[in-house]
């Protein structure tokens, strides 16, 4: 035994698992670490940069309704997979995987509830679900959440995140375009508003169809708003397309849509929006029906 | 009623065979025949029989081809640039065609036509997306991909139509909308989604053909029809093959097997009622008997326009919102 022995030192092990995990992030646009919950709270927009994370539709609901009046619409429909799609897995399959992975039957929730003390239809599309991808579910939930703000005299209000129409459904995504833009239609000739809201991303059959429709069309900071993407468009021109192409201060510069909101703000925005229209609706005696309307009276007059 | 002769002067200079592989069982079939023909001729020798049991194998062999299609090789057919287009269908079936210009907004459009004419002594409307038969005009067409100005044009004449209880006819036949800075800019989805609201609402009669591509979006633009007709061997798609596998796929080159996945064809849409009856093709595709063909669509849309007889605007319409009201499959636990 040597005269000098070497010290101990007491050691700490540290677990790597007593670290509690995920309480912070880095922010993806400004690199500023952020508290989660912080991030929450703020409906997912950095309290830094103000950049936009996804929003769940869960999430999306409760930012806009009053807790405890939300009612929801057709919340069991599935799609039913017409075409039996197969590409590197069945439709089928690939749906029952993004369910399990959700909590989503599709990629749309709604439902009706209440902005403040007024009554509301409300669609709210999730990007989590195939892309927000468009097919019959969301289609036939959207018409009949119209069809049913038409027979209760409610405006509606749809949120917007989607690729476009769903591949795997083929014509029948694609004849959900026309379905849900006659409903609004229908809509339109009762007088009842429709705010279309839309959120990072909207493309494809989905700004081609209902989401373009908006009586009153409110976008989300930098979200990117188009037809084509902008692959595709980059590949036809091959060119560089300029800056910002396709984001919303991009659409409200050339007068495709009528305002930017932040996502905190939106509530408010369209709160008085509808109150705006709406607020005279009640005082008239009936509620007239728009085109057919006027035509009555003219017809009238012409046969004073 | 059919008059010949008056076809676009493009669709007869230019009609080089263009074969496919797929049909290569049959020219080599025809060029045997040919060669018999030309031996017996010059030679002086009566080969009738053997030309004639070549002729009823050719017969079969066309049937045995043509009958058994993938639908990947329909889509080659819809695409084959001697198919007849929309302007060679008006110039054919119609009378007094007064082309009609302009959205009055921004500009004209060349990759959709409309117009004023008379079929049968009927006046309708005739709108339809429009392919250029050369290089130059295809250019000029930007090969039958609408801009916004498509669309609106579209629109403003079909209301105009409405005003004056005109029936509507639209030819689609378009790869899709136009993917370009300037259609994105001034609102291609917002053209296409209003198309789609506003044709819901006309009081006039609305029939839909698809007379070569029906490409997604572009094509639905003027497609919301009371009836929807196709071609036989015309197709109709959400995304075009090629898109569809270089997405889930992750491979352009799949594109046939997306074309059968996309169920796309003709028989298919009919059975998800997309598409509401096929207007008949000679064997082998329009391009191979113009004349025919002009005279089944002629038929076709004799009986359409025939079948609005006594409806009123009301049941026009209701019964329009009807037929898209029921397209889509779901589950409901």
């Amino acid at each position: 035994m040597s005269l000098f022995g070497r010290p101990k030192y007491s050691k700490i092990l540290i677990k790597k698992k007593d670290i509690p995990q995920g309480l912070w992030e880095k922010c993806k646009s400004c690199q500023e670490i952020i508290h989660k919950t912080q991030l929450e709270e703020n409906l997912m927009t950095c309290p830094k940069c103000n950049f936009l994370y996804p929003l769940s539709s869960a999430k999306r609901i409760a930012s806009l309704i009053e807790e405890g009046t939300f009612v929801e619409l057709d919340k069991t429909m599935r799609s039913a997979d017409p075409l039996e799609f197969l590409d590197s897995k069945p439709y089928s399959i690939r749906q029952e995987q993004t369910i399990k992975k959700t909590g989503l039957n599709d990629a749309v929730i709604t439902g009706t509830g209440k902005i403040n003390s007024l009554p509301v239809a409300l669609g709210v599309m999730d990007f989590d679900f195939m892309g927000g991808s468009m097919g019959s579910v969301v289609g036939e939930k959207i018409t009949r959440l119209i069809e049913h703000a038409i027979e209760k005299s409610l405006p509606v209000i749809i949120v917007s995140a989607s690729g476009g129409a769903r591949m795997q459904e083929s014509t029948l995504s694609l004849m959900q375009m026309a379905k849900t833009s006659a409903a609004l239609g229908r809509l339109r000739m009762k007088n009842l508003p429709f705010i279309s809201v839309l959120t990072n991303p909207t493309t494809g059959g989905t700004t081609a169809s209902f989401a373009s429709l908006g009586d009153v069309i409110i976008a989300e900071p930098k979200a990117l708003i188009g037809f084509a993407g902008p692959r595709v468009i980059q590949q036809t021109i091959k060119q560089e397309l300029p800056d910002g192409f396709q984001r919303s201060e991009f659409l409200l510069d050339h007068g495709l849509i009528d305002m930017i909101v932040e996502r905190k703000d939106i509530k408010e925005t369209i709160h008085f929006t509808l109150d705006f229209f709406m607020s005279g609706k009640k005082k008239s005696s009936d509620n007239g029906n728009g085109k057919g309307e006027l035509r009555e009276l003219v017809g009238a007059h012409a046969l004073v | 009623m059919l008059k010949k002769n008056k076809r676009n002067a493009n669709q007869t200079t230019s009609k080089a065979l263009i074969g496919f592989e797929f049909e290569k069982p049959v020219s080599e079939l025809e060029g045997k025949i040919r060669e018999l023909k030309e031996f017996s001729v010059k030679e002086g020798i009566d080969m009738s029989s053997e030309i004639k049991s070549l002729e009823e194998k050719l017969v079969s062999k066309k049937c045995d081809v043509y009958n058994n299609l993938t639908p990947w090789q329909r889509i080659q057919i819809a695409r084959h640039p001697n198919r007849p287009y929309t302007l060679d269908y008006i110039n054919m079936i119609m009378d007094d065609f007064r082309e009609l210009h302009g959205d009055r907004r921004f500009a004209e459009d060349p990759a959709i036509v409309a117009g004023m004419a008379v079929i049968d002594g009927r006046r309708i409307m005739v709108i339809g997306h429009q392919k250029g038969r050369d290089v130059k005009e295809r250019t000029f067409r930007r090969f039958g991909m609408p801009n916004p100005e498509g669309y609106r044009k579209a629109i403003r004449i079909m209301k105009l139509a409405e005003r004056f209880n005109i029936p509507i006819i639209t030819f689609i036949d378009t790869p899709g909308a136009f993917p370009g800075v300037g259609a994105e800019e001034r609102g291609q989805a917002e053209s296409i989604a209003s198309n789609l609201e506003e044709m819901s609402l006309l009081t006039v009669p609305v029939i839909a053909i698809v007379i070569g591509e029906g490409g997604s979006g572009g094509a639905l633009g003027i497609g919301v029809g009371n009836r929807v007709l196709i071609l036989e061997y015309a197709y109709y798609s959400v995304i075009s093959p090629e898109g569809c596998a270089a997405i889930l796929w992750k491979d352009g080159g799949k594109a046939s097997l997306a074309a059968d996945a996309l169920k796309l064809t003709g028989n298919d849409l009919l059975k998800l009622g997309v598409v509401d009856d096929i207007v008949p093709e000679p064997m082998g595709g329009a391009h191979n008997d113009v004349e025919q063909m002009a005279l089944n669509l002629h038929k076709a849309i004799i009986k359409e326009l025939d079948s609005f007889e006594g409806m009123s605007k009301e049941e026009i319409v209701n019964s329009r919102y009807d037929r898209f009201r029921k397209l889509g499959v779901v589950n409901e636990v």
